[in-house]
């Protein structure tokens, strides 16, 4: 299994939101467990990839491209937290 | 959407290879221009893009090993061939200069090491994992920076050091940064150790110990990343101050 982490959902997600997603810290929705994205264990790539809670592995973010589109599936995130900007 | 929003999208650009080094047999760097480059982290990747003629893309990340920047508008890749790989023979074996390469970024925005960060620095990679712990090293140099940099550096053998000169140089000419090699098949002759991969006496005596809450930096294929991170926290490392990336593999 070739298992990468949150650092290599970047260049997706920056397509998709205005700053920089990896960086935002995330509570699980599963275990509460807070970290920053980039730590999340990350497995299958573009077009398809599921990103894991690294303290009890439920699903967190799922994006998937197909038909021209991006569909992204946050539901395993409690609460995402960023800088503000000018912040 | 308003255009604003649409405009505001990350683009894939066109890079132009304009130099290429061999490192090792089974490593290269490709020299890019890449028109209107924003500029970048040390730690930053940016992710290619090939595309088939029937259409089939493949999409793969690239740590930027080059330190923002001399001149403007390069970015140099260090690629590492994987013999079954998909991707990274094209890049090591079969692009020439002149060819042109899309790609997008630079992104990621947390695996990255900016000069204002004061605390001692421990660089930890293995094999290909070296490249954006390069970036922060020579981008150390270039800020003047004084913090204290250390690299332990996990490879096969001698023979596939990435950087091995420049390396050399720099802890030669450069106070503060200092070189480990550890060898998992074959050390150089009258090496002290037997080859043997990363383990805790190893960071246990070439690492920092915890007290220096040294700002870590773990980079390489995935089982030598969680190796390590378990390791440095049994020693009793900060988790907070060690950051990690997987490049993949088993
Ligand atoms: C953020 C990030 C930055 C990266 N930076 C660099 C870099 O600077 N230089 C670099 O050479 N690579 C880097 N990589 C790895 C790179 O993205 C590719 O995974 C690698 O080049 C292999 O791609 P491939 O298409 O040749 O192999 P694939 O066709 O994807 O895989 C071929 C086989 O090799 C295995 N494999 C995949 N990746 C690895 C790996 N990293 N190590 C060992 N086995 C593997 C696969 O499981 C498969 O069995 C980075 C990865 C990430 C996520
Ligand atoms: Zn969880």
């Amino acid at each position: 299994m070739n298992m990468l982490d949150g650092n290599a959902l970047a260049g997706d997600l920056d397509d998709i939101f205005t700053v920089d997603v990896t960086t935002a810290r995330f509570v699980c929705a599963t275990c509460g467990h807070s970290g920053a994205m980039a730590t999340l264990r990350l497995f299958g790539r573009t077009p398809a990839s599921v990103a894991r809670c690294p303290s009890c592995t439920e699903v967190v973010l799922c994006l998937v491209k197909a038909d021209g589109r991006v569909f992204l599936d946050t539901r395993g995130i409690a609460r995402l937290e960023l800088p503000m900007s000018g912040a | 959407m308003t255009q604003a929003a649409v405009s505001r999208r990350l683009n894939w650009r066109i890079g132009t290879v304009t130099g290429i080094r061999a490192e090792t047999p089974s490593i290269r760097t490709l020299v890019l221009d890449v028109p209107d480059w924003p500029g970048h982290l040390a730690g930053q990747h940016i992710d290619v893009r090939l595309t088939a003629p029937d259409g089939y893309q493949a999409q793969r990340s690239y740590s930027i090993g080059s330190a923002w920047s001399s001149p403007p508008g390069t970015v140099e890749l260090t690629v590492q061939r994987l013999d079954d790989g998909e991707v990274s023979p094209y890049l090591t074996d079969t692009v020439e200069v002149g060819d042109q390469v899309e790609l997008r970024g630079p992104v990621g925005g947390w695996f990255v090491w900016r000069e204002t960060q004061t605390p001692p620095v421990l660089l930890i990679g293995g094999g290909s994992g070296v490249v954006p712990l390069m970036a922060m090293i020579r981008q150390r140099s270039l800020a003047k920076a004084t913090q204290p940099f250390r690299l332990i550096y996990s490879v096969r053998t001698p023979e596939d050091v990435c950087y091995a000169q420049e390396l050399r140089d720099r802890v030669r000419d450069e106070a503060g940064l200092d070189v480990r090699f550890v060898y998992t098949r074959k050390a150089p002759e009258g090496w002290a150790e037997p080859p043997k991969r990363i383990d805790a006496a190893t960071l246990n005596t070439y690492g920092w110990p915890p007290e220096f809450m040294a700002e870590t930096f773990v980079c390489g294929p995935t089982s030598f990343v969680e190796t390590t991170a378990d390791i440095l926290i049994a020693l009793g490392h900060d988790a907070r101050r060690i950051r990690t990336e997987r490049f993949g593999g088993k």
